[in-house]
């Protein structure tokens, strides 16, 4: 199993490099976790990943894109800059929520 | 990460006209993007329904033909039928927070899907570049498909 090193501990991920304790996440584990994507944390990608989160408090599952861009306001041009190839999962995995379920 | 820079991509061909028909392509493609897989839609006959611009709010679904729809062919070529069996499935569409096809055009392109009209189709329906949605790349022959699907895995819907 693949683990992430944050601050001298090793986090345990699934094979799709989810966190798999979730109580884990951390906005040092986030950063860990988009580095391992190449990608640097700006603000907005940190308004994205509060979005996902207060989300997942609220409803107990991830938002889908389309939630993100509908409600979080977030552009679909702009979600897929900010995390490129693939953000379906990508943005869930930073955000230290589950997989997606929806399907648009 | 196992979904990084993939390499893979994948061409699908909308050739139907009915709302059943039409959103299968739409949501493939639009998967394939938020996994980070490239992809082509090209519309033919039909299909090209689907991106043009008088047409795609229009799209409907018949209960006529299709047994899946629980109801029979005598009471579904009922005038009204149609139209309302149409409302019933945008509905529940809607319900799921899918928007319909030309939002979700307008989506997928956003999230870098490629779209072709087919130039055989267009001329066939009398139809110019501008009856089509602006979010094509462009209108294209059955061979400019096969250079485009290169190294794609090819689904015809």
């Amino acid at each position: 199993m693949a683990t992430l090193e944050v601050a001298g501990t090793a986090l345990e991920l699934d094979d799709d490099g989810f966190l798999v304790n979730m109580d884990e996440w951390s906005k040092e584990v986030a950063e860990e976790l988009a580095k391992a994507d190449e990608i640097s944390l700006t603000d907005r990608h940190w308004e994205v990943i509060e979005f996902v989160r207060k989300w997942y408090a609220e409803k107990d599952e991830s938002p889908t894109l389309r939630r993100i861009t509908k409600v979080g306001g977030i552009p679909t041009k702009e979600l897929y800059q900010l995390f490129p190839d693939g953000p379906g999962k990508k943005v869930a995995r930073i955000a230290g929520t589950p997989k997606p379920e929806g399907c648009v | 990460m196992s979904e990084t820079k993939s390499t893979r991509k994948i061409a699908i061909i909308c050739s139907k006209g009915t709302l059943d028909m039409a959103y299968p392509g739409l949501v493939l493609a639009n998967a394939a993007r938020q996994a980070g897989i490239d992809a082509v839609l090209f519309f033919t006959f039909w299909g090209l329904d689907i991106v043009t611009k008088k047409k795609n709010s229009k799209i409907k679904v018949t209960p006529v033909g299709n047994p899946a729809m629980g109801m029979p062919n005598l009471v579904g070529i009922i005038p009204g039928m149609t139209t309302m069996a149409t409302s019933m499935m945008k509905k529940k569409i809607e319900g799921l927070d899918i928007p319909p096809i030309d939002e979700f055009i307008e989506m997928i392109h956003d999230a870098g899907v490629k779209l072709y009209g087919c130039r055989m189709s267009v001329d066939m329906m009398g139809l110019t570049e501008d009856d089509l949605v602006p979010q094509l790349e462009g209108v294209i022959t059955a061979m400019d498909f096969m250079d485009i699907s290169e190294g794609a895995q090819t689904i015809f819907v």
